[in-house]
This record gives structure tokens, C-alpha cells and sequence, in this order.
């Protein structure tokens, strides 16, 4: 069964867009978002079926304070405030966080020694808040960590946020501002030499006035589409082990690395569904589409979880999955725009695109008006989207004794590991931007990613996805 | 306010239907069973065998369900399907989501019977790629016997016990070849493939000493890669389908919610030979106390706790001395691992252990401090993927003025 491609025109789509973004990963739909405010046509073309499918759906999840960006870069810059956009924004659309607060701990002297330094860069870097602890309080913060741990530096602001719920909350806005998704179709070649500028794709021509290119790690082939010759996107694999939610109490904030030159060492954070996370590895590969786990990962990642918290290795394992970073030979993020071919690159933004995706769309907006574009705002804009309740922190639908009142299928759990009900599932094939696979469906509603991982729902999870598109494709 | 019963039951398949089955006609019973039919796994798993020792009748899984259900309903008990406990209120209250609505039930005796479930492959920390066509033998079954899906055409089975040889006989009952079956033991669980692999023609290659290494496939699996845990060596399959059979744990989460004592190896709450956890007032039976013993003996847990819970309900105090029980490798885990002075023989006067390895005759030896209080030599096996199953005759000479007893197999 082939997946439904599923296109948003709710307009005529114009002869040339006012903009076409290329890339439905979080910073794509940030700037889709952000662009659907103006009066502008707008389109985002995606090569996968669903948006988040690539690097977004599978990064660590942490709504960064960019204390240890480095200070006076874009990124820092970006960073900071894109967590004050997202903190907001999150708060209107319901999109789950939880303000645990970070502690890196120092497992050496020479890693205790650097702790001061990082204080200090946080400083430099705006963040007031960041605390130098000693060897008692850290323990006292985090009981269960394993023997020797030497100092802290605490940084409370740090949190854990739904990655999945922000892109498609983003994406959802747009679509309801009128931006034309365009999924499935990847982008295979660009002229800009004309008036306007061609976009070649999988699934025929595009023209557009400006291009944003937010393609990922396929940023630097678009970009050499247009000549250029000025980044390579190097993959950098991240393995991580999910532990189940018994663990959850084990870890009450996100237990950092100090970097030292052992290399960066892995994280152990609770997730914003209510499990512990542990990792990631660091390695460059070639192939960009590898995101398989190793036996040589998992199990360095295994010794790193014995000696930071032992009794974490006591639990029982939810998942392991692999991400890929958009790691480029540059420091900072490569973001640059040229007025005279109307094209604005986004490349190499990394794990921090997350933090920083809101701000990357306001800074695109700046971009274009710099190069002389005049930008109106449209007079009447739909309220901010309403995301499904899929933290765990969050009144989650099945226990919301008023909402299965008004609606039984609430009360109907299809996934009992995960909580999700049958009413959540419908409501995810039904929104204004649904699943196209499992996955998909996993992402919108935690369906099948519990610790049973589909020994008892997963039949029925899938059947009931089957029909929603069934009938989705006989609707269109 | 909360909706009250005397006894609730959490978890409808065999060994919580049979404990309604057994309170009902004295008390108030109610069982709240998660998914939307009462039955258990049993349901899900067409074959037969079912109800030997607890109804000396032989049925399908699915006849086995049914006639649990209807002699539950008969006794009185009422059965809340689509009904999932998801928490606890108090020690004596729990949380429920349902159609119906979301509301609390208290009772002063509380039943766990949530069964266990096989580890996925995530749990097993199989790397490589994350393809569809992965499966455990409880989601096969589903798929197979409840949705009439097709898992795949050429499938490699991970295990090779009982519940292995019912994987490879669902798939090929859904079209599907069982390519070849790996243990990472050095010998497959005989007395297995002996009943059911006769069945099948004994056409499956078996690989000893083999484990998995990495599944290899974008979309769909396409192959698999195993290792000899001898050699190292590497060699790899090509399948369209992975099943992960055994490697069983109980679906423990509400205990552990509970805060009671866990037993040490099978992942279960600790109960004593009455089927008590630490917690007055509630019990734990089936399964997710022995991960995993054949349905008809989860059965007979389900009449062995109905004594305890009348005492409860009676107001009867529980006896205080007691003694507890811990094994030596390669046993893993013992249940009941509790003894109290004055209580009874634990459910069919059996302990039930799991072994890590293989003994063609097995001997026991109890000891207490330095003091051996009982030895026996079975005329049975004791095998890895199956519960051993030892007279509790063994322990009769327990002290319980003494320290904990341990046991050797030897």
C-alpha cells in the first residue's frame, strides 16, 4: 500500500508563489509559519511524506537556554530568542514542556575546573541564572547518580519539550493561514537566472519569487543547485536508548555532560513523555539517510549509563533510535540571503534549530524586508492552533473525566502502555495535517512507542490508521 | 465518591476470571478487564491445549476464553470491559478510564492479574535499522488471529520454546515460512520441538548458540543479521519478518505503582505461598507473579488467592512470621519466594521456578543458614524457557524463627 500524499490547497495555487520554502523539518515550518502571516503565497515542498520525518522527529528535545552557545554568534543569538518565541508560543498552543532545569556534572578535576568557565560564558551569553554547585548539592539534586561526581553548574531554565507537537503546530497554523504543503516531492533542481525562479521537482515545476532553502542535510545540494560552493552537511549520528517510565523517577532534571577533551560525553534527561533518555553517541557518516543503531553504540552507551547512574541500567528498555545532525564545517549556522536571486539559505542548523526555529523565521522575515521586499501583514490571521495533550506532565485525554463525558471515545484506550485513546487516533486522521504512516500516527498521539512497542495494540493501531486513510482517500 | 465492591480484580484473563469465578458467589466482584472482550491471552492464540488442569477439559484458546468468561459472569462477578486501571488513589482506590467515564473504585481486597508480555525487540537492544515487519509472538497473533493480516512471506523466529513453536504455527497458517528459528543456548528447547515441531514436520532449521545482531531492511525488513556467540562469527539471513518470541516479563507497572516489594529475577511483586504481596489487602496471581506458566495453572492461582481474600474480607489477621525464599544461579527466580507459619501450600503445592540453564535431571537443595532442610531429585528436566515446577514438600522443614532459605539446583 503506497501512502497517501496528502496536499493542502485550500487556494488555487498562483502561477508564482510568493515564496516556496524547501524543507518540512522544524525550521521549515517555523518559517512557513512565520511568512503565512504576510500577505504572500507561500508553499513549503517536502520530500517525505509527513513533515519532522527526518532529522527533527529524533533529536534529544531540549528547549535550550543557549547558555553554552558561543557568545556573539547567530546561534547564541537565535537560541535565546527563540526559547522566549517557543516558551510563549507553547504556552497558547499547548504544546507539552516541562521546566526541569539541566545539571552538568563534573566527573574529574579537569572537569570541575572548567565549570566556572562555562558559568562564565552563560553570562556572556545572557543567561543570568546558571548556579556553581558543589559535589552535596548535586547529589542532593540527583540522588541516584552514580559514585564521583565532583561538582555541578545548574542551569534551571533548561527544559524538555515535545519536538514532534512544535513542527506540527507550527505547520497546522500555516496550513490554516492558507500555506500550500506540498509533501512527497523532492526538489531536484533550481534556476534562479530568470525573473522568477525555478524549482524542479519530483512531482513538477514550481516557480517562486524567493526560495528558502531549510533542506537539512540536503541543504548544501540545493545549495550548489544555485552555483554555490560554500558548506557540506556532514552527518553526525546520535544513538539514544528510551527507558521505560519506572525509570522516570530516577532523574529529576537533565543531567548534562561537561565537554572536556574526552570529547562530549552523553546525556541522561527525562523525555517529555515520561520516560529517561540516555545518550546521544557522536559519529560523522556518509550516508545521509543511515539512521540505524549500532551494537558498538548501544553498548558504549550502556557503559556511559553504568557509570552515571547505575540503577537506570536496572530498567527495562522502551526503544532505541538513531537521529542525524546537520553538522556543516562551520562554527555557527550558515545563514545567508541574496537579494538579487531572492534566496535565503538556513543550513547546518543543528540539534539547536529546535530552540531556535521560531527565530529563524523572524530573522528570515528580517532578510527579506532588509532586501528591500515590502512585507504587509495580513489584517485577519486564525487563532494560534489548540495541540493534542501528549505530555505526560499534561491533563492527558483519558484522564479527563469531563472531556470522556462529553466524548466516550476518549475513554476508549487503544494504546493501554501510552494511554491513547480511540478519540485521540480519529482526531489525528482527521486534523488539517494527518498522519501518512505508523510513524506519523505515533508522533501525533504516542500511539505504539510504549513499552509494549505493539504486542497489544499494535493490530488494531494499524487498522485503525488503514481506515483513516481509506477514507481519506476516497474524500479527495 | 468513589464506586466500591469488595473485591476488584484488575485483569480478566484466566487467572483473574477464575478468581471472580471463585469470590463472586460471596462478594461483591468486580473485574476490569482493558481491552474489549475478557479472555486474556488465550483469545488471541488459535490452538489448542487449553484447560487441562483447571477445567480437565481440552479447548482452543479462544473456547478456553469464552468459558471462563460465561462461569465468571454465572457466579455473579460483574466484568467491566474497555474498563483500564491506569493508577492508584489510596491503597485501597484506583483510578479507571472507560467509556463510561473516569471514576474510582475502592475495595478492601485488590487482585492484580495483568499477565506478562513477551520483551520486544527494543527491550532486547537489537540494533540496526527500525523496519516494519518486526514483530513478538502476542502482536503476530493478534495480527494473524484478530485482524487476518499477513505478517510477511519468510519469517526468522528469535527463540525456541513453547511459545516459539506457536509463532512458527501461526505463520504458517498465515502463509508464511519460517525461514529458520536461533538460540542463543546450546540446545533448543527439546521437549518443545518435540510436541509442536512434529506438528509443523520439523522442517524449521533450528540455530543453536546464534544471536541476533542487527536487523537490516529500510521500509521492510529484508534481512537479519545474526552472530555465533562461540565464534563471533557473523552470517546473515534473508527474511521479510523478525518474530521475538519468550523472554517474558510481567506487566509489573501497577505493582510497581504500588510500591509493594518486587521479587528478585522475574520482574513480578513478591507474594507469599497465599498468593499476599507486602501490602494488606492486596494479592497478585497468574503471570505477573510466574512470567510465564501455562494459562491453566494461572487458573488455579485464581482458586488459590480466594482463601486469602476471604480472610481479608472477614477481617481475619494475616500470620506475621514468616520466611522468605531466594535461589543461586542458574535459577533465576522462585514463586512464591514467602512462607508464613500457619499458612498453606502454595497453589497446586508447587514453587515454581525459571532456570538459565539446562539440567537433564534435576536436583534441588534447600538450605537455611548452614542447614540443609530438604533436597529432591526430580523425574523432569529443569529447561530454560519453561517453569520448573518442584512439590513444595521441599520446604516442609522450614524454620521460620530462621533466616531466609536459599536454593541451589545442582
Amino acid at each position: 500500500m503506497s501512502p497517501v500524499t496528502w496536499n493542502q490547497f485550500n487556494r488555487e495555487a498562483p502561477d508564482v508563489f510568493d515564496v516556496v520554502i524547501i524543507g518540512g523539518g522544524i525550521v521549515g515550518c517555523a518559517v512557513a509559519r512565520e511568512f503565512t502571516a504576510f500577505d504572500l503565497s507561500v508553499a513549503l515542498v517536502e520530500a517525505r511524506a509527513d513533515i519532522g520525518d527526518v532529522t527533527s522527529k529524533s533529536n534529544t528535545a531540549i528547549l535550550h537556554t543557549g547558555f553554552d552557545a558561543t557568545p556573539g554568534s547567530l546561534e547564541s543569538r537565535l537560541v535565546r530568542r527563540g526559547y522566549e518565541l517557543l516558551s510563549r508560543y507553547s504556552t497558547v498552543t499547548g504544546i507539552p514542556v516541562e521546566r526541569t532545569g539541566a545539571l552538568l556534572v563534573a566527573w574529574s578535576d579537569e572537569e570541575r575546573d572548567a565549570l566556572p568557565k562555562l558559568a562564565d560564558k552563560a553570562y556572556k551569553n545572557g543567561y543570568e541564572h546558571a548556579e556553581l554547585v558543589d559535589a552535596q548539592e548535586v547529589y542532593r539534586r540527583e540522588p541516584h547518580l552514580g559514585p564521583g561526581a565532583l561538582g555541578g553548574l545548574a542551569i534551571p531554565d533548561e527544559s524538555i519539550i515535545c519536538s514532534w507537537t512544535s513542527a506540527l503546530a507550527y505547520v497546522t497554523e500555516a496550513v490554516g493561514r492558507g500555506l500550500h504543503l506540498l509533501l512527497d516531492r523532492s526538489v531536484t533542481g533550481l534556476d534562479a537566472s530568470g525573473p522568477v525562479t525555478e524549482i524542479s521537482t519530483t512531482r513538477g515545476q514550481l516557480r517562486a519569487r524567493w526560495v528558502v532553502n531549510a533542506a537539512g542535510h540536503g541543504a548544501d545540494v540545493i545549495d550548489r543547485f544555485l552555483g554555490y560552493d560554500r558548506f557540506t552537511v556532514v552527518p553526525r549520528k546520535g544513538e539514544l536508548i528510551v527507558f521505560d517510565k519506572c525509570a522516570r523517577r530516577l532523574v529529576n532534571s537533565i543531567v548534562l555532560p561537561v565537554p572536556s577533551s574526552r570529547g562530549k560525553g552523553v546525556l541522561v534527561s527525562p523525555t517529555i513523555y515520561g520516560n529517561v533518555m540516555l545518550g546521544p553517541t557522536s559519529e560523522n557518516i556518509h550516508d545521509r539517510s543511515d539512521t540505524s543503531t549500532t551494537p558498538a553504540g548501544l553498548s558504549f552507551l550502556q557503559s556511559k549509563g553504568q557509570q552515571i547512574m547505575p540503577t537506570l541500567l536496572d530498567e527495562e528498555v522502551t526503544a532505541t533510535y538513531a537521529g542525524l545532525r546537520a553538522s556543516t564545517e562551520h562554527d555557527d549556522f550558515v545563514v545567508d540571503s541574496d537579494p538579487l536571486t531572492r534566496y535565503i539559505l538556513l543550513g547546518g542548523i543543528r540539534s539547536t534549530g529546535l530552540t531556535a526555529s521560531m527565530a529563524l523565521g523572524e530573522h528570515v522575515v528580517e532578510l527579506m524586508k532588509n532586501s528591500g521586499e515590502v512585507l504587509r501583514m495580513r489584517e485577519q490571521l486564525p487563532d494560534a492552533p489548540r495541540m493534542p495533550s501528549i505530555g505526560q506532565a499534561s491533563l492527558r485525554p483519558f484522564e479527563n473525566a469531563e472531556l470522556i463525558d462529553r466524548d466516550p471515545e476518549y475513554g476508549r484506550i487503544v494504546c493501554f502502555c501510552e494511554r491513547v485513546s480511540r478519540g485521540e487516533i480519529r482526531d489525528a486522521l482527521e486534523s488539517a495535517v494527518p498522519p501518512t504512516d505508523l510513524d506519523g500516527l505515533r508522533r501525533r498521539t504516542r500511539a505504539l512507542m510504549g513499552r509494549c512497542q505493539g504486542f497489544y495494540c499494535g493490530a488494531e493501531v494499524q487498522a485503525l490508521l488503514s481506515d483513516g486513510l481509506h477514507s481519506r482517500r476516497e474524500s479527495l | 465518591m468513589p464506586q466500591t465492591c469488595d473485591v476488584l480484580i484488575v485483569g480478566g484473563g484466566p487467572s483473574g476470571l477464575t478468581a471472580a469465578v471463585n469470590l463472586a458467589a460471596h462478594c461483591r466482584v468486580v473485574v476490569l478487564e482493558r481491552e474489549n472482550a475478557a479472555g486474556g491471552i488465550p483469545r488471541h492464540s488459535d490452538h489448542t491445549g487449553y484447560g487441562v488442569r483447571d477445567l480437565r477439559r481440552v479447548l482452543s484458546g479462544p473456547e478456553y476464553a469464552r468459558v471462563l468468561v460465561e462461569r465468571a459472569v454465572a457466579a455473579g462477578a460483574e466484568i467491566r470491559t474497555e474498563s483500564m486501571m491506569t493508577s492508584w488513589v489510596d491503597d485501597h482506590t484506583v483510578a479507571v478510564t472507560s467509556p463510561q467515564g473516569r471514576y474510582e473504585i475502592s475495595a478492601p481486597a485488590i487482585i492484580l492479574a495483568t499477565g506478562a508480555r513477551e520483551r520486544p525487540r527494543s527491550a532486547r537492544l537489537v540494533a540496526g535499522d527500525r523496519p516494519a515487519g518486526v514483530f513478538t509472538t502476542g502482536s503476530l497473533q493478534n495480527l494473524v488471529h484478530l485482524h487476518h493480516g499477513s505478517p510477511g512471506s519468510k519469517a526468522l523466529v528469535v527463540g525456541t520454546e513453547l511459545v516459539s513453536w506457536s509463532a512458527v504455527l501461526t505463520l504458517r497458517e498465515a502463509g508464511c515460512e519460517t525461514v529458520a528459528m536461533i538460540t542463543e543456548r546450546d540446545r533448543p528447547e527439546s521437549y518443545a520441538a518435540f510436541h509442536h515441531g512434529a506438528k509443523v514436520g520439523l522442517s524449521t532449521p533450528v540455530s543453536t548458540l546464534t544471536k541476533v545482531r542487527r536487523i537490516l531492511g529500510r521500509d521492510r525488513v529484508e534481512a537479519v543479521e545474526v552472530e555465533n556467540v562461540a565464534t563471533g562469527a557473523l552470517r546473515t539471513i534473508n527474511c521479510d519478518a523478525v518474530v521475538f518470541t519468550a523472554d517474558w516479563i510481567p506487566d509489573n507497572e501497577l505493582a510497581r505503582l504500588a510500591d509493594i516489594d518486587m521479587a528478585s529475577g522475574s520482574g513480578g511483586p513478591q507474594v507469599d505461598t497465599m498468593l499476599r504481596t507486602s501490602r494488606p489487602g492486596l494479592f497478585a496471581i497468574g503471570n505477573l507473579v510466574h512470567p510465564v506458566d501455562t494459562a491453566d495453572v494461572c487458573a488455579l492461582d485464581g482458586r488459590h488467592v480466594a482463601t486469602a481474600v476471604r480472610d481479608v474480607l472477614a477481617q481475619r489477621s494475616t500470620p506475621v512470621q514468616s520466611v522468605s525464599i531466594v535461589v543461586d544461579a542458574p535459577l533465576r527466580w522462585i514463586s512464591p519466594s514467602v512462607m508464613r507459619l500457619g499458612d498453606g501450600a502454595p497453589s497446586r503445592r508447587k514453587f515454581l521456578f525459571w532456570t538459565d540453564e539446562y539440567r537433564s535431571v534435576a536436583r534441588l537443595t534447600a538450605t537455611q543458614g548452614q542447614t540443609v532442610i530438604g533436597r529432591i531429585t526430580l523425574p523432569w528436566p529443569a529447561a530454560p524457557g519453561r517453569v520448573l515446577r518442584v512439590p513444595s514438600s521441599l520446604l516442609a522443614r522450614a524454620d521460620f524463627a530462621e533466616g531466609p532459605i536459599t536454593i541451589a539446583l545442582t
